[in-house]
């Protein structure tokens, strides 16, 4: 294979990356004046052609998306385009880096797409703590906009385009795009009844397509460089450049740029630095904390994209890598994560809101060494009451990896049923 | 008693949006930007201002964790629990700011310097263990870390 050269964060790193001055100097803005001279059909076709498949979790590919907005011909309510920087779900900070250090690649796709589709309104809906993206983000988009790149008329085309960034307040449940569309209404999060999709029936009642920042990142250079080119990086069906965000027991973590399709293997030798202290790799969640764990015999060969994950048994979710060595306690990783999932559980949903706190309630104690006889197989009838029960996909994000950790590391939670190991935490 | 300055903010926000609903998350940060928490008697004006009932307003303030229904210190400390975090030494931190500070998760300093509570992922688990001092991000913590970093607070 072709040596492989960072497309996302080509330019992190560089000082002053998130200027407009620095995103220029290294060839930004060249796409967008290429695309308003094409028809918009023609992009849509273009990110059909590149495979692209949506980076938000579900790995959606991105044109079908594109092409299911309604017809504006038979549907003449204003559209918009909603760019989920909500960035919530554990593990996961590789849109971080893409917000702080290459804003002006995010508004240059967002703008395309926007143009594409028909918008002339593009809400970023950001997640309320980070405050100083948002600043970037807001300076950005200013700059852009007296440069030419956004507003009225743009470069002379005719077509126009207002960005603007809006903070959510602390909620893991906004990054569904449903409950995304409530809060950015003004609403509490409150997941929808899908069907209507959002693509039909999305923001103020109108065609609406949500997208993630790193989704709509790589439209500029499939734009710029041609279906062709993104959709030979990577394998079938699993094409372009990826942000894997890594953390937990890694010498180093951090968010690192790479084919789609790379081992675990070779992510966590060539990237990484291999374990904490020499340590043993124990288990890998591969997608962020709703994707089930893989033990390490299970990961370190599977190919970290869509299709290999889900023949591992698990997901690439957000591809928000959480490595565990030798020395982590299973039992206590299921706690925290029902633990997240109880809090965030907007409650509509009686096997959610109450299969998450009854999972909580037990865990805890097993966590403190006070596990029952009888109990693991409670937790798993109680995960099997919440499956595919449930308005949105929180109740089953709860419940897959909840089902992974009480399967492949058994003996961990036989070991504390009865036990007196009570632990000061 | 909003004053006229942040009015004018506000209507300038109001003005984003297609529809002025949209405007009250960030009506409501605004808000509390002022005193460090939404007051009833904010809650109230912002529902007035948006033609909302009182009732909706307050249904929103208290969905999100990050406005402040209760007075808070003045710096509130938002550490991190989830899992990287506590993979990384949360625990430790934890303890080191009780130990410091003398206040668990939900409680306030007597001189109401520091409020501490225990947040979920705060999207900064590639430098866990993270916390949040008001708006600022602190990551990579060590407990040795933690006397700079609150001594540095006014
Ligand atoms: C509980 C939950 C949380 C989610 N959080 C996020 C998020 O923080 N960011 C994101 O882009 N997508 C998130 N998603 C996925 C979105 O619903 C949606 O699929 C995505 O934004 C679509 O963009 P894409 O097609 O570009 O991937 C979440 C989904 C669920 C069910
Ligand atoms: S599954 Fe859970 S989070 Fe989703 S709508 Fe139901 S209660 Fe809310
Ligand atoms: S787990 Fe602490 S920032 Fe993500």
């Amino acid at each position: 294979m072709a040596a492989f050269a960072p497309v996302l964060t080509r330019i992190v790193g560089l000082a002053d990356a998130h200027t407009l001055r620095v995103y220029t100097r290294e060839g930004g803005y060249r796409a967008l004046p290429m695309a308003l001279r094409q028809a918009p059909a023609a992009i849509v076709e273009a990110v059909k052609a590149s495979g692209l498949r949506g980076r938000g979790g579900a790995g959606f590919p991105c044109g079908m998306k594109w092409g299911f907005l309604s017809d504006p011909a038979r549907n003449p309510k204003p559209r918009y385009l909603v760019c989920n920087a909500d960035e919530s779900e554990p593990g996961t900070f590789k849109d971080r880096v893409l917000l702080r250090d290459n804003p002006h690649l995010l508004i240059e796709g967002c703008a395309i797409a926007s143009y594409a589709l028909g918008v002339h309104d593009c809400f970023i809906y950001i997640r309320g703590e980070y405050a100083a993206e948002a600043r970037i983000l807001e300076a950005a988009i200013a700059e852009a906009k007296a440069a030419g790149h956004l507003g009225r008329d743009i470069h002379g085309s005719g077509f126009d385009l207002e960005i603007v960034v809006h903070r959510g307040a602390g909620a893991y449940i906004c990054g569904e795009e449903t409950a995304l569309l409530e809060s950015l209404e003004g609403k509490r999060g409150y997941p929808r009844i899908k069907p209507p999709f959002p693509a039909v029936v999305g923001l103020y009642g109108c065609p609406t397509v949500i997208n993630n920042v790193e989704t709509l990142c790589c439209v500029p250079p499939i734009v710029e460089r041609g279906a062709e080119w993104f959709a030979a990086i990577g394998r079938e069906k699993n094409t372009g450049p990826k942000l894997y965000c890594v953390s937990g027991h890694v010498a180093r973590p951090g968010t690192y740029e790479a084919p789609l399709g790379i081992t675990f293997r070779e992510l966590l030798e060539e990237h990484c630095g291999g374990m904490r202290d020499g340590r043993r790799l124990k288990a890998v969640i591969p997608g962020g904390s709703s994707t089930p764990v893989l033990t390490a015999d299970e990961v370190l060969d599977v190919k970290l994209d869509f299709d290999g994950l889900a023949a591992a048994g698990s997901m690439l979710g957000s591809a928000a890598v959480i490595v565990m060595d030798e020395t982590t306690d299973m039992v206590r990783v299921a706690f925290n994560l029902i633990r997240f999932y109880h809090h965030e559980s907007c409650g509509q949903c009686t096997p959610c809101r109450e299969g998450c706190g009854w999972l909580e309630k037990i865990l805890a104690r097993f966590d403190a060494g006070r596990g029952r006889a009888g109990e693991i197989a409670q937790m798993l009838d109680i995960c099997d009451n919440m499956a595919f029960k449930t308005i949105c996909p929180l109740g089953e994000a709860a419940r897959m990896p909840t089902e992974s950790y009480l399967r492949k590391f058994a003996g961990e939670f036989e070991a504390r049923i009865g036990a007196a190991a009570v632990k000061g935490n | 008693m909003v004053a006229e300055a942040i009015q004018r903010e506000i209507d300038a926000i109001v003005a984003r949006y297609p529809d002025p609903r949209s405007a009250l998350l960030p009506i409501l940060h605004r808000l509390q930007r002022e005193e460090g928490w939404l007051s009833p008697t904010a809650q109230a004006w912002a529902a007035e201002r948006l033609g909302l009932s009182p009732a909706m307003v307050q249904g929103v303030a208290t969905f999100y964790t990050m406005y402040n229904t209760r007075p808070v210190g003045r710096h509130l400390i938002q550490l991190c629990r989830t899992l990287s975090c506590e993979l990384r030494g949360s625990l430790e931190i934890r303890a080191a700011l009780k130990a410091r500070l003398g206040i668990g998760p939900g409680e306030t300093t007597a001189d109401g310097r520091f409020t501490l509570v225990e947040v979920e992922c705060l999207g900064a688990c590639g430098t866990a263990p993270a916390m949040m001092v008001g708006e600022d991000y602190y990551e990579n913590l060590t407990p040795a870390g933690l006397d700079a970093i609150l001594a540095a607070l006014p």
